[in-house]
């Protein structure tokens, strides 16, 4: 790779579209000026909506509900499955409710600053205004929102913020939310309007003169690959994080979508910016499968600590003594000793790096020595257990049944005090930042493809908040897209439906299948997961938590040579006909490798540590992140070159801060 | 942690029209791994011997999403109580154990492929009625309908039916009803459901009836087994709300 700075491309910054005029009223000043389509014509025309999780759903339910033809997809049993559904904690919106000091413009500049001044603030602000519309409209379906006695909405505090604003449903808020953007979804389907496709997987997008004018899908069932057009199609397909093998991914979340996009020429922005999440159970062996999470909201009451002695340490990593044998004199809470202003609720990418600094001196507290204690022996005493259990009672039985210990459980009392047992925790892959590039309108570098919800990249910068992702998969599914697409098909309502039947069709589903009969060819002697979890190890060891120079060269060599045993070694039983599980997983892999070698090229391109993204040869003398403002205040925008053996060349965004003064991040004080 | 071996007897189906058999294979494992693991080690031992591995369903393996399946040792989502089967551990097994492992068995539910079953039945009758018909965008500031903290958490309990299947494998009648009463009762209970709530009870009912599931049994087995403790008392809630409907017909 040369990135010597002559044969580097600027972007022009009319490109990503931003409209003009102060920050507060850019969004209102695109809506009054955007091209509209009218009732008449919306039946006209058919879009292809990829995934069912917040941002798919709430899209093709919207675009629906305005009269468009929505071709709906997932590859799950039912749109109900998405992984969005498993989001814990809550969603944040300005509300101010609690009358605590919030507002729009506080949520946009704690976001903005959350992702270490690397996010567009153009849309930053437009997420947070329009979050406010999401509780609304999200109550109106029936989401059963906690609340308090007197029947008003109940709000909790996140990481990052210094105020209570996120809503939440007990542990299950992505669930709620999910279920009523599928509940919209199935009104749609029932009145026609939608169609929606189960078990199938999109392979390919189609363009035609230049836009992007429909997909392959395969369907799973079958192990068919299907044509369908239509005059847009939209990505929400999630991002990439099972490129890291274990991960607080469902197993069946891939970037396949993603990478087939990227393939035909969709810029494949911030790679690099992958969330490592810092509460997470730790991994226990070789056969495990998945990282699960505990949510962040845990971090209200739980307080996060090592033991202060190393001793203490090596008798807990030994097994001699358990969490609960240390008083309160000999445990060191790190994250309130070095960031006294934001405590345990410091953004996830300081609380990932700050686990793992103690865990490298040697503090780890179990066998592993890569876990810290997350307690709540102070929340317990001092708000009593049945209230604890009410906030978190089934993220404590869901603890116990994976680890056999229940953090509700006294452990010893020392000195009067009583002490519970603490959970064990450690950071694990968890969200991806980085996405498809898409403008201010939500469309990619390809006319007529859309990209939204978290395979997208444009809203949380380097480092994403909690209870952010809720927020913008439902506001790009439910309030920006909707308005926005119709800029881009104002001009298409002349455009008649499509036939599959042209050439860029039987091109396109071609290629699908010559790539098939390949991996069944090889007949090799590893499986599909095998050489998953060997491209998990390399991406963990040089492309996670702390990258250098040396290691992502390394990890880019690695890498190559992993494509080429897969290539040559791979063994995919059974044929093309029918289901073929291991084969699909073969797909995947197959641009996991891709995926993998995109990570790398941006980290090391990017000679600054930035939230999730941390360069060791770039920190502070405390081992803070240390941005490089002057040669990195862009987004990398990676355009494919023909070829998965070539590197991609990159293009840079220039990023444009008009509202908020560029800083250093500071949870200190 | 221990090491043990177990006897895995597991249902193997190679398509909706073909003949299935019971086969036993063996599968080493450890008692922190778990049973979804235990079978992601045996399909590995599969492919290597060139064999086709189990086809079985699930995704998020945190006991959300609802799309693990599997009928273990008699019981949907296998012996531990308000647990998914990706949730199950194999602590809760002995070395030595035979293990075994069906698909959910109802007429409503079809067999794809080994221990994968076809659930778009769910999907349907939640297309007939389990929604608040409102279109998005014209809602009013959330904190304009205050909701008693009671309700509200009941219809939150509701709620929480992850669709899975579990009530339906359990019932000897292959009853729908637990399911369906958990969407119509989350609704009865707020205020948002409440113009529609007739409507609902009627279209999702008769939805579940044509589509081949049971009538209810009344014995509680879907309850007892659920993975997320979704009560009975949601069927009595359903009942009532039908003949309401029904009375004003």
């Amino acid at each position: 790779m040369d990135l010597t700075k002559e044969n580097v491309k600027v972007m022009n910054p009319a490109d990503s579209k931003i409209p003009e005029g102060p920050i507060a009223e850019k969004w209102t000043n695109y809506k009054a000026h955007q091209k509209l389509v009218n009732p008449a014509n919306k039946r006209r025309l058919d879009i292809i909506v990829v995934g069912t999780g917040l941002a798919g759903a709430s899209a093709a339910s919207s675009l629906a509900e305005m009269g468009f033809n929505v071709l709906n997809f997932c590859i799950q049993d039912s749109p109900r499955r998405a992984h969005s559904i498993a989001a814990q904690g809550g969603i944040n919106a300005a509300k101010n409710y609690q009358n605590d000091g919030d507002s729009v413009y506080r949520l946009f500049y704690d976001t903005v600053k959350g992702g270490d001044y690397r996010a567009r603030e153009a849309n930053v602000y437009r997420l947070a205004e329009v979050s406010n519309n999401i509780i609304d409209q999200c109550v109106a379906q029936g989401v059963p929102f906690a609340r308090e006695y007197g029947g008003l909405l109940a709000n909790r505090s996140f990481g990052g913020a210094q105020v209570s604003r996120t809503f939440y449903a007990k542990g299950q808020t992505g669930q709620q939310l999910l279920l009523g953007a599928y509940s919209s979804l199935n009104r749609q389907i029932n009145l026609g309007k939608v169609k929606s496709y189960n078990r199938y997987e999109m392979h390919d997008v189609v363009m035609i003169d230049g836009r992007a004018r429909g997909i392959i899908a395969k369907n799973l069932v079958t192990g068919k690959f299907e044509r369908f057009a239509a005059h847009a199609v939209v990505i929400a397909t999630g991002g990439y994080g099972n490129a890291y093998f274990l991960s607080t991914n469902a197993m069946g979340c891939n970037c396949s979508a993603a990478m087939a996009c990227y393939r035909k020429g969709a810029y494949f922005a911030n790679p690099a910016y992958v969330q490592i999440h810092p509460t997470c159970i730790p991994v226990h062996g070789d056969q495990q499968s998945k990282l699960t999470l505990m949510s962040e909201s845990l971090r209200n009451d739980g307080r996060i600590w090592v033991p202060k002695k190393l001793e203490d340490a090596k008798k807990l990593q030994s097994g001699e003594i358990k969490g609960s044998d240390i008083p309160e004199e000999d445990r060191d809470y790190y994250l309130e000793r070095r960031y006294p202003a934001f405590g345990n609720l410091v953004p996830r990418d300081v609380a990932s790096r700050a686990a793992k600094e103690r865990c490298d001196k040697g503090f780890g507290v179990n066998n592993t020595g890569l876990a810290v204690f997350l307690d709540f022996s102070d929340a317990i005493n001092r708000l009593g257990i049945d209230t604890v259990r009410q906030r978190y009672g089934n993220l404590f039985d869901m603890y116990e049944e994976i680890t056999d210990v229940n953090p509700g459980e006294v452990g010893k009392e020392i000195n009067g005090e009583t002490y519970y047992n603490p959970m064990m925790i450690f950071p694990a892959i968890h969200y991806t930042m980085g996405g498809i590039w898409v403008d201010y309108e939500l469309q990619t570098s390809l006319k007529g493809l859309f990209a939204i919800g978290e395979c997208n990249f444009s809203d949380h910068g380097a480092n994403r908040l909690g209870a952010s992702a809720l927020m913008q998969g439902l506001a790009d599914g439910y309030f920006v897209l909707p308005y926005t697409i119709q800029n881009y098909l104002s001009d298409q309502i002349t455009v008649p439906h499509f036939t599959t039947d042209t050439p860029e069709f039987d091109e396109a589903e071609k290629k699908c299948i010559e790539a098939q009969e390949s991996f069944l060819k090889i007949q090799g002697n590893r499986s599909v997961d095998s050489i998953h979890k060997e491209l998990g190890h390399i991406m963990w060891e040089y492309v996670g938590m702390a990258r250098t120079k040396e290691g992502l060269t390394t990890a880019l060599e690695k890498l190559k040579a992993l494509r080429k045993e897969f290539q040559t070694n791979l063994y995919v039983p059974g044929t093309a006909d029918g289901m073929n599980i291991e084969l699909d997983k073969a797909f995947r892999l197959n641009d996991f490798i891709t995926m993998g070698e995109l990570v790398a090229y941006d980290a090391l391109n990017r000679n600054e540590s930035c939230g999730g993204h941390f360069r060791e040869e770039y920190q502070t003398e405390e081992g803070e992140a240390k941005r490089d403002d002057q040669n990195y205040f862009y987004v990398s925008c990676w355009d494919y070159q023909g070829s998965d053996d070539k590197a991609p060349e990159l293009i840079k965004e220039p990023l444009h801060y008009e509202a908020i003064k560029v800083q250093t991040r500071n949870y200190k004080s | 942690m221990a090491n043990i071996t177990v006897q895995l007897k597991v249902w193997r189906q190679a398509g909706p029209k073909e003949k299935g058999e019971f086969k036993t294979y063996t599968v080493e494992t450890d008692t922190d791994t778990s049973f979804l693991e235990t079978l992601d080690i045996l399909n590995e031992q599969l492919v290597a011997k060139h064999e086709e591995p189990i086809a079985f369903d699930h995704d998020c393996r945190e006991g959300i999403c609802g799309m693990c399946s599997l009928y273990i040792n008699g019981h949907p989502h296998g012996p531990a109580t308000g647990a998914t089967t990706c949730q199950l551990y194999m602590r809760r097994f002995h070395d030595g154990e035979v293990i075994t492992v069906e698909p959910w068995r109802s007429a409503a539910f079809p067999v794809i492929k080994d221990l994968m079953v076809d659930r778009n039945a769910f999907d349907k009758i939640q297309q007939a009625g389990g929604y608040v018909s409102f279109n998005c965008g014209g809602a009013q500031d959330a904190n304009c309908l205050p909701i008693s903290k009671v309700n509200a958490d009941l219809a939150m309990d509701a709620a929480t039916c992850i669709g899975c299947g579990a009530c339906v494998a359990a019932c000897k009648n292959g009853s729908a009803m637990l399911f369906v009463s958990a969407k119509v009762s989350q609704f009865a209970l707020l205020p948002q459901g409440q113009v529609e709530r007739a409507r609902r009870a009627r279209a999702m009912v008769k939805k579940m009836d044509e589509l081949g599931f049971g009538n209810c049994t009344n014995t509680g087995a879907c309850a007892a087994e659920c993975p997320k403790n979704i009560s009975l008392s949601n069927i009595a809630r359903l009942n009532r709300e039908f003949i309401k409907a029904k009375l004003k017909d």
